[in-house]
């Protein structure tokens, strides 16, 4: 009996060890991005003190200092017009491809789904060589609407990937009967298919947005001019001079980014996580 | 409502065919059944007439006009899925008005439509809801109410009683029927089930491997059947065949009865005597089947009586035993090699 009691604790004590184990290795980086923003310099730069926790007051001096002192904002406002941007080029393409390949090409569908896919895992690090010289040949270098040009290409063939397995899973009949109920292959698809494709698409653009905002590598490629910059990039190359790192407003920037990406994926976390399982199952 | 013409309608998909030169009639009204086994091809025939697939060959008439070109909308067919295909995201009022609404018919005509259609159903308590809060029955007749609604030249139904469980398909299977007949619509059943086919249809064609091999009455199908197939597919447990002279006898399993009580039943009517071996009996509330084979013929040949209880007590047929068995000579019915029926009698 004492024994028996002795194991459950251990199973107890092991599972919430582990949980709390991949709590901390998950939300770790985001507490210290957190109160690094939020510390004074004095406090930051102190060596003498435990740096888990805050020594001085918080201050709210790296916000001002990025609003007021760097382009911040314009580098938050280029991300936004690049996220958005891209998401509906992606959607706009991904969503007819998907179909088409999970409803019209039978067998050969999978074979090209697959084929597109792995276009996703060519490395930017490879392609940015060839994409320099399209972006030049249509003159869009030093300015973010090259990166809208870019970034669809390693968007559309994963969320092509992900909707074909969305379109798999609906039941063909729904389409078949509004087809016999008065609508044309394309109406079907439209009001029917795309409705009840929602959690996709939601995982499309969701998925697209943070693509967009976390790439850096074209980022750094393509752009230099500081009004163009998006703000990865803008933080990275602005807020380090030479060995000199602004950690307080590095810190402050990274904050400001990834707060409404972690709200919207929180919002949507459970049809986040449908889409994802829905795609990669069927 | 319009009668419904195939002329040797054949649909392969690469080597395989489907549907291998069905020419049906089906008349204004009439309720025409498709039976046959999984895979003969009987959905596949439904959906060229809707216009979901192509034929490879072959013409369809809907109404008097040829209709083998026109995409599924021009057609005025409606169908019923097997699985209903009801819109999920849309209320049982939307999926009812949806067909109407394709058409560009005016709001104030489609809730005229609606309404008829939903009371004809007695679904119109259930307008406001969604299907995934409906019941298996409610989903089939909400289905059937938005294939009428817009009046249809015909009406196709695939399978619509599968997903019912079985109490709930014998009351649905009255209602079509009942329903088709106020409507008076051009209908075809596609079914594996031979029950409702013999229950619903006006009549029934009975399909194997792409092609048809009887169009009859339920009666027809039943007393006369055309071929082994349809004598054996039809009626449960299904027509008794053993070899003889070079040919196949058949006989329902209702008519192979012990020797005496054929002798009372037909006077002076001629009937062909058997020693039938019992080797099982189940017994089944309303009838006794019992299972043995016939003195005189191939032992692999498995000959199924059905008896009345009533008459014949469970000491009497006792497995291992011989007993003199009788069939109507009327009731006899014979094959060729080929499969095919040689003689009426």
């Amino acid at each position: 009996m004492r024994r028996s009691s002795l194991v459950g604790v251990l199973q107890e004590t092991s599972f919430y060890g582990a949980v709390a184990f991949f709590f901390v290795l998950a939300a770790f980086p985001f507490y210290w991005m957190l109160i690094t923003s939020f510390k004074t310099n004095a406090d930051l730069y102190n060596v003498n003190v435990t740096p888990f926790w805050f020594h001085d007051p918080p201050t709210l001096e790296h916000f001002r200092y990025l609003f007021d002192k760097t382009l911040f904002a314009t580098w938050l406002l280029n991300s936004l017009i690049i996220g958005v941007c891209v998401t509906a080029i992606t959607l706009v393409t991904a969503l007819p491809a998907a179909y088409s390949l999970a409803r019209m090409t039978g067998r050969n569908g999978e074979a090209l789904g697959i084929g597109i896919f792995l276009t996703y895992l060519v490395p930017p690090t490879l392609l940015f060589l060839p994409l320099s010289r399209v972006i030049v040949d249509l003159g869009l270098q030093n300015s973010l609407w090259s990166l809208v040009v870019v970034y669809p290409t390693f968007t559309i063939p994963f969320c092509t990937w992900l909707l074909m397995g969305f379109f798999k899973a609906l039941p063909v009949e729904i389409e078949e009967a509004a087809i016999v109920d008065g609508c044309s292959l394309f109406g079907a698809f439209v009001k029917m298919a795309i409705p009840l494709s929602l959690p996709g698409i939601l995982t499309v653009v969701i998925f697209t947005f943070t693509l967009t905002l976390q790439e850096f590598v074209y980022a750094l490629t393509f752009i230099s001019a500081a009004d163009q910059k998006p703000i990865t990039l803008g933080v990275a190359t602005d807020l380090v001079r030479g060995d000199v790192f602004f950690w307080g407003e590095i810190m402050a920037g990274a904050l400001i980014a990834s707060v409404p990406v972690a709200i919207a994926y929180n919002l949507f976390l459970d049809r986040f996580i449908g889409g994802i399982t829905g795609g990669a199952v069927k | 409502m319009a009668a419904v013409v195939t002329r040797d309608i054949v649909k392969t998909f690469g080597e395989v065919p489907a549907v291998n030169g069905i020419s049906l009639n089906v008349p204004n009204g009439e309720f025409m059944v498709l039976l046959g086994p999984s895979g003969c091809g009987k959905t596949t025939f439904l959906r060229i007439i809707c216009g979901l697939e192509r034929q490879t060959s072959g013409d369809l008439l809907i109404g008097g006009d040829l209709v083998n070109d026109m995409p599924p909308r021009a057609r005025g067919v409606a169908m019923m899925f097997q699985s209903y295909g009801l819109y999920p995201h849309f209320t049982v009022r939307n999926n009812i008005a949806f067909p109407l609404k394709t058409q560009g018919i005016p709001g104030a005509e489609i809730s005229k439509k609606v309404e008829w259609a939903s009371q004809l159903l007695g679904i119109g308590h259930l307008l406001d809801r969604r299907p995934r809060q409906l019941s298996g029955g409610e989903r089939q007749r909400v289905a059937l109410a938005r294939a009428l609604v817009r009046q249809p030249t015909a009406l196709l139904l695939d399978e619509p009683l599968s997903n019912l469980d079985a109490k709930l398909r014998t009351s649905a299977r009255q209602e079509i029927k009942q329903f088709q007949q106020r409507v008076g619509v051009t209908t075809i059943y596609v079914t594996h089930d031979q029950v409702e086919a013999m229950g619903m249809g006006d009549r029934i064609a009975v399909i194997d491997r792409g092609q048809v091999r009887q169009v009859g009455t339920p009666s027809e199908i039943y007393n006369d059947p055309a071929d082994r197939f349809v004598a054996t597919f039809v009626g449960a447990p299904p027509m008794n065949i053993v070899a003889r002279n070079g040919g196949y006898l058949g006989f329902r399993p209702e008519n192979f009865l012990p020797k005496d009580m054929v002798k009372d039943m037909v006077k002076d009517a001629a009937f062909t005597e058997f020693q039938f071996r019992v080797d099982r009996s189940e017994y089944l509330g309303s009838e006794r089947i019992v299972y043995g084979v016939l003195e005189g013929f191939d032992t692999n040949e498995v000959v199924t009586a059905k008896l009345p209880p009533v008459h014949v007590a469970e000491a009497w047929i006792r497995p291992g035993e011989w007993h003199p068995f009788a069939v109507r000579d009327a009731a006899l019915r014979h094959f060729g090699n080929d499969g095919k029926r040689t003689s009426r009698h």
